[in-house]
This record gives C-alpha cells, structure tokens and sequence, in this order.
C-alpha cells in the first residue's frame, strides 16, 4: 500500500503517528517478555522469570495509555474509513499484544514451581523450538503492521500451522513421561501449560495478522485457515 | 476472529425495494462559457436520503438545483443532457415548471420564512395551487404540514405570530412544513444545517429520518459526519465530475476512488 498523504489537520497525523508508535513499542516490549520468560525457563532462572513477571505492568499500562488516546482521538476528530480502521486497529492489537504479554507472564510464573532433577533437555528444546517460531512469527506481524504490509500479514495467518503441530507432538511425548513414571508428573503439567501458551502466543499473532489485514483492505480475510487439529490428533494416542 | 464490520442494519440499507425515482443522464452545466458539470450520471432512489458532497465548488448544488430547474433562474445558465422524474423528462418544454417545483421542494442553507404569520407561511402554496377547497381544509393542510416537519407542538398555540420570530432551527422546520405543504414526492435540502446549532441539526436529521418514509431527499451538505448519519446513498463530486456513487455504509467505509478516500478522511488539496 502506498503511504497515504498527510490529512489537512497535522495534528490528526501526529495522533495516528503517536498510536503506531505506542504499538510498535508494546510489541518490542511483548517480543521482549517471550524471550525473556522462555530463557528464565530454559535455564531455571528465577530471578530472571521475577524481573519477567515485573516487565509486564509496562505492556499493561501501554495499553491503557493506547486505549486513552484512540478513544480522544476519535471523539476529537471522527475518523472515517481508512482512519476509523486505524484507529480500531491499534485497540484490537494492543489488546492481543497485552494477552501476549500476560501468557509470558504465566511461563515465568511457572519457573520457580519446576524444581528437582528431572528436566529432559529435549523436551525444553522443543519449547524454545515453539518459542523461536512464534517470536519470528510476532516480528514478521508487528512490521506488517507498520509497514501496511498485506502480504506479510498473511504470511503469519498461514504460518501458524507449525507452531500447533510441535505443540501437538510436545503433548505427546510430555504424556509419555508422565506414565512412565509419575513422578514426572508436576514437571510436565507446568512445562505442557508453558507450551499451551506459546501456541495461544502464535494465536494472538494471527489475531493480529488478521487486524492489519482489516485494516489495509477494509474487510476481513474470507480464505479458510489451515489448522493443525490439535485435540484430534491427541485422541489417537489412546 | 470476524473482522468484518457489519454495519449495514437492514433499516436504514438501501434495497431493492427502492425503485429509482430520479434518473440523470449525461447532465452537463454551463455558466456562460465556464462548464461547472460534466456528464453527471445518477440514479436517486426514492424513499431514501441521497447525500452529494464535495468541496466548494464541485459542482453538487449546480446538480441540486437542475432537479427542480432552479437553474433556469440564473440567464447565462445552460443545462444539457437527460433528467427524468418516473420516466418524465423535466426539461421538456411542455412542462410546467411551477408545478414541477410544487412536486420537487427546496429547502434552503439560511431559513428564509416569508414575512408573514407561521399560518401564512405553510398555508401560502395550498391556497395558490388551489389545493383546499374551504378553511376547514385549507387548516388541515397547514397542521398535517407542520406535524410532518415536527414543529405543531411547538408553535400550535401561536400561528398567528410571523414566522421569522421563531429560532433558526424552527425557522428551518417551518420552511420544510411549506415545501411539505404543496404534497411534493421529491425533497430537495441545500446544506439545511450549516446556519444552526448542533441540537436543532439533530432535529432536522431526526425529522429527514422520519420524513424519507414518504419522501425522496437529495441533501447537499458540507458535514461529512451528517452524509454518513442520515443517508443510504452518497455521491461524491468533485471539480464538476461525478467521482464516486454507492451506498453510503461503502463510501464511508471502503470507498473505491482514492480522491474519495482523501476527501472524506480530510486529505485534500
């Protein structure tokens, strides 16, 4: 999309300019709060999963601060069309990046609880495995964000389908440890919630991928999504 | 997730239903040797509000006013090309063009009430196009008239006062009683807000709500917030073209031309 021409009012481009920004920077801090809380739990860290938990009032009062100036912005200058979309926009995806922020949150929350000796490497590589995915996949949305970019954004739609069949097969070797001895039980179930919220990570990603695609176009994406059914594929594990 | 917007409550979208009532084929507008329109094709549906916007000068009002051949007060105006009425070509030259103005009202941007009692002011066209046949009738007319336009209540128990002591806003509402009064089907209404305050627009908006029921309105208007508020269909015009015409959920929300976009998002010139 070609960059629109500046309004006659500057001061409705610096408003729309100022919402961008607040977005980009709550999805550097949301980037941020990923790696940080995969790495805490990779490596046990616990100090590190606190400064995690702490980080995240930042994103939260970011979206709050967004959700302040877009209402102003609309009752100042009742936005129409591709201005009115913008503006929505930057709600939905303050909105998706603040659920982002909070499922770190959760992981970090998980790093002190997993203690003993028990932690098969393979299965952390696997969540850092999900973890670099959905950190690539967020990147990838964030500049289709800023850049208005369509083709990007449905990139990341489509993209999604790995990140649900690594969690798929995590699940399934998690529930192998776990009958083979139960006292593995305690590690898995944290590390199975960790890997669940990095595949509602890659969820929101998509969210927002479909909001900057609503955003350009003016309508939502009508193609169908690719899915990897996660549940089902569970089920013929019995 | 549904991204989409749905905003086009089945009430106030344009159907099918809404056969056209006026149909403008290839109309051009001439002020001596300067062309203020070009080719302007349009379609107004009836019992419906259609909204022409565009910057000063574009050319809407010089469109307005061929629908009721206002045009042909202004000497060095020329107008070519086709404009019917239900299939009635109004530039027919055995048209009678004061009944083609009885059928077609005009409200105006400044209420402009004739000097006389409310009474007068809405009695006025009935009485000179002889369409009561006693007082009693002649009364009738003038309630019905100024229930229509939302203002009995108000000014029931002093119809004998002039007309231009009322507030602009109700100056306004006496103005489309008279145009109501003469029983047209076609309302016209050249930026009928721009002289008042926002409660009386709300108003004239409410009543342009109820009125389009029994009426088709073409409204000019320079507030693209009341275009996108009160009409199904919007046409943008633009240095005397016909940019853009759609139903007016899709030229507020996705519109098509980029100078429409530019225009409605106030990016222009």
């Amino acid at each position: 999309m070609t960059m629109m021409s500046e309004h006659t009012a500057k001061a409705f481009d610096v408003d729309l300019q100022e919402l961008s920004r607040m977005v980009a920077e709550m999805g550097g801090r949301a980037e941020k709060l990923i790696a940080d809380s995969v790495d805490a739990l990779a490596k046990r860290d616990g100090e590190r999963a606190k400064r995690v938990i702490a980080a995240d009032v930042a994103i939260d009062q970011l979206q709050r601060e967004i959700e302040d100036r877009a209402v102003l912005t609309i009752a100042r200058r009742q936005p129409m069309a591709v201005d009115l979309r913008a503006i929505v926009s930057a709600l939905r995806i303050a909105s998706d990046l603040e659920r982002i922020g909070d499922l770190a949150k959760n992981i970090a929350k998980r790093v002190v609880p997993i203690t003993g000796d028990f932690h098969p490497q393979r299965l952390l590589r696997g969540v850092e495995h999900m973890a670099t995915l959905v950190l690539a996949q967020l990147k990838l949305v964030l500049d289709s964000y800023a850049r208005r970019d369509v083709a990007k954004a449905l990139a990341v739609w489509r993209g999604d389908e790995e990140i649900d069949a690594i969690c798929t097969s995590l699940f399934r070797e998690l529930l192998t440890y776990m009958m083979e001895d139960p006292r593995n039980i305690t590690f898995c179930i944290h590390l199975m919630f960790c890997a669940k919220n990095i595949e509602r990570m890659g969820d929101h990603a998509t969210n927002v991928a479909e909001t900057v695609y609503f955003m350009v176009e003016g309508h939502s994406i009508v193609d169908e999504r690719p899915k990897g059914d996660t549940l089902a594929a569970l089920a013929t594990e019995r | 997730m549904n991204t989409m917007v749905k905003m086009d409550a089945p009430a106030k979208e344009i159907t099918l239903q809404h056969g056209v009532k006026v149909v403008a084929r290839d109309v051009s507008v001439y002020y001596g040797e300067k062309r203020a329109l070009f080719d302007i094709n349009l379609d107004i549906r009836e019992r419906s509000i259609t909204a022409l916007i565009g910057p000063s000068g574009c050319g809407k009002s010089t469109f307005l006013r061929c629908l009721n051949r206002m045009n042909d007060t202004i000497p060095i105006a020329r107008v070519t090309g086709r404009i019917e009425i239900d299939g009635r070509d109004i530039y027919d030259p055995e048209l009678d063009v004061v009944q083609l103005r009885a059928n077609v009202g005009m409200v105006f941007q400044k209420p402009n009430p004739f000097p006389k009692s409310i009474y007068e002011n809405v009695a006025y066209g009935p009485r000179i196009h002889g369409m009561a046949q006693s007082k009693a009738d002649l009364d009738s007319v003038v309630e019905l008239s100024l229930r229509r336009a939302g203002l009995f209540e108000e000014v029931k128990d002093r119809l004998a006062d002039s007309g231009t002591s009322l507030s602009g806003g109700q100056q306004q509402r006496l103005c489309i009683a008279r145009a109501i009064a003469v029983n047209p089907e076609i309302i016209l209404m050249d930026e009928p807000c721009s002289a008042l305050d926002p409660i009386a627009t709300a108003k004239i908006e409410e009543l342009m709500d109820e009125l389009r029921q029994n009426y088709t309105i073409v409204i000019v208007t320079h507030s693209m917030q009341q275009a996108a508020r009160v009409s199904q269909q919007t046409a943008f015009f633009h240095l005397g073209i016909l940019v853009e015409c759609g139903t007016t959920v899709n030229m507020f929300t996705t519109p098509t031309d980029k100078r429409t976009q530019d225009y409605i998002t106030g990016r222009f010139g």
